[in-house]
């Protein structure tokens, strides 16, 4: 059982990075509104505001190393070139794609807007990371800060999802592979 | 705009949403940034070149890190100008929402094909 160096760290960053950031936005979201519904009349305490505001920080950073990891480590695997005369074009995903009108929408409309799209989620949650470690409990006071920060939020996992979905679909289309082989279990001799 | 510093009914100084509403704007603006220059790479290829700061992977390199300075460059303007201040927070978030909906319009592949 292997796995290669570019099937890891698609995997990293999109299972990893971005999976993570999928599942703590929609506890962030739920806890958003959990917290400071105009039902609940009790203000949470300074420890609670402290471990949202880390929470958020947390999840930031999360987005920010899955933008990261894809589009300066992963994305330059997907778009390089293949040398003119390549018979096999798996190692080249974005020319794999491009080569067939049954896959080239993938490319034209998946990668291409998953690449851009997907930045709207470290901006958003940095955002609502920072205005939560500013303000604390205090945010409570301000009802219009956290309707803004519920929507961003919102917005930044539509986004992430999209992102997550054209990766996954991509990577079924047309696999970044290569590299060198990392042997996960050794190979049991006969 | 007002420069305050409140008191809440629990007795403890309520920060003026000045910070707060920069933070939202700035991610607005930053969002938009993206978006259209996503579009103005993709259409010009003057610019496409000038965007590929790093050659692996091309003009999103550029696109990115240059949408990344234009949000933190008005968020650090935003937020001296109304550190101390509340301000309009409907109309705040209102432009802010609508800079975030552009952006996610303006990524998308399509609807940058009208351009």
């Amino acid at each position: 059982m292997e796995i290669t160096t570019r099937e890891l760290w698609t995997m990293i960053h999109g299972m990893g990075f971005g999976g993570l950031y999928l599942l703590a936005c929609s506890g962030a979201l739920v806890e958003l509104f959990r917290r400071y519904s105009p039902n609940i009349s009790e203000p949470g305490s300074e420890t609670d505001a402290r471990f949202l505001a880390l929470y958020l920080a947390a999840m930031a950073t999360l987005a920010w190393l899955a933008v990261l990891t894809g589009a300066y480590i992963v994305y330059p695997w997907y778009r390089a070139d293949a040398p003119a005369g390549t018979a096999s074009l798996a190692a080249f995903p974005q020319r794999l794609l491009l080569s067939s009108h049954a896959t080239s929408g993938w490319h034209t409309i998946g990668m291409e807007w998953k690449e851009h799209v997907a930045w709207l989620a470290p901006i958003s949650s940095t955002m609502a990371a920072a205005v939560c470690i500013r303000y604390g409990r205090g945010i409570r006071h301000h009802p219009r800060l956290r309707t803004a920060l519920v929507c961003f939020l919102l917005i930044s996992f539509l986004a992430a999802g999209l992102a997550g979905l054209f990766g996954a679909m991509l990577n079924k289309n047309a696999p970044v592979e290569g590299g060198s082989s990392i042997h996960l279990v050794p190979e049991a001799h006969p | 705009m007002s420069k305050s510093k409140t008191s809440s009914p629990a007795g403890f100084a309520v920060l003026p949403n000045g910070p707060g509403a920069a933070a939202i704007l700035a991610a607005g603006i930053g969002s938009f940034a993206l978006g259209l220059l996503a579009i103005v790479a993709d259409k010009s290829a003057f610019l496409k070149n000038l965007f590929n700061f790093y050659k692996p992977t091309g003009p999103l390199s550029g696109v990115t890190t240059s949408a990344i300075f234009a949000w933190l460059l008005c968020w650090s303007i935003l937020e001296w100008r109304w550190r101390r201040k509340n301000v309009p927070l409907l109309r705040v978030n209102t432009v802010a929402f609508v800079l975030l909906g552009l952006s996610l319009l303006l990524t998308f592949p399509t609807f940058a094909d009208f351009f």
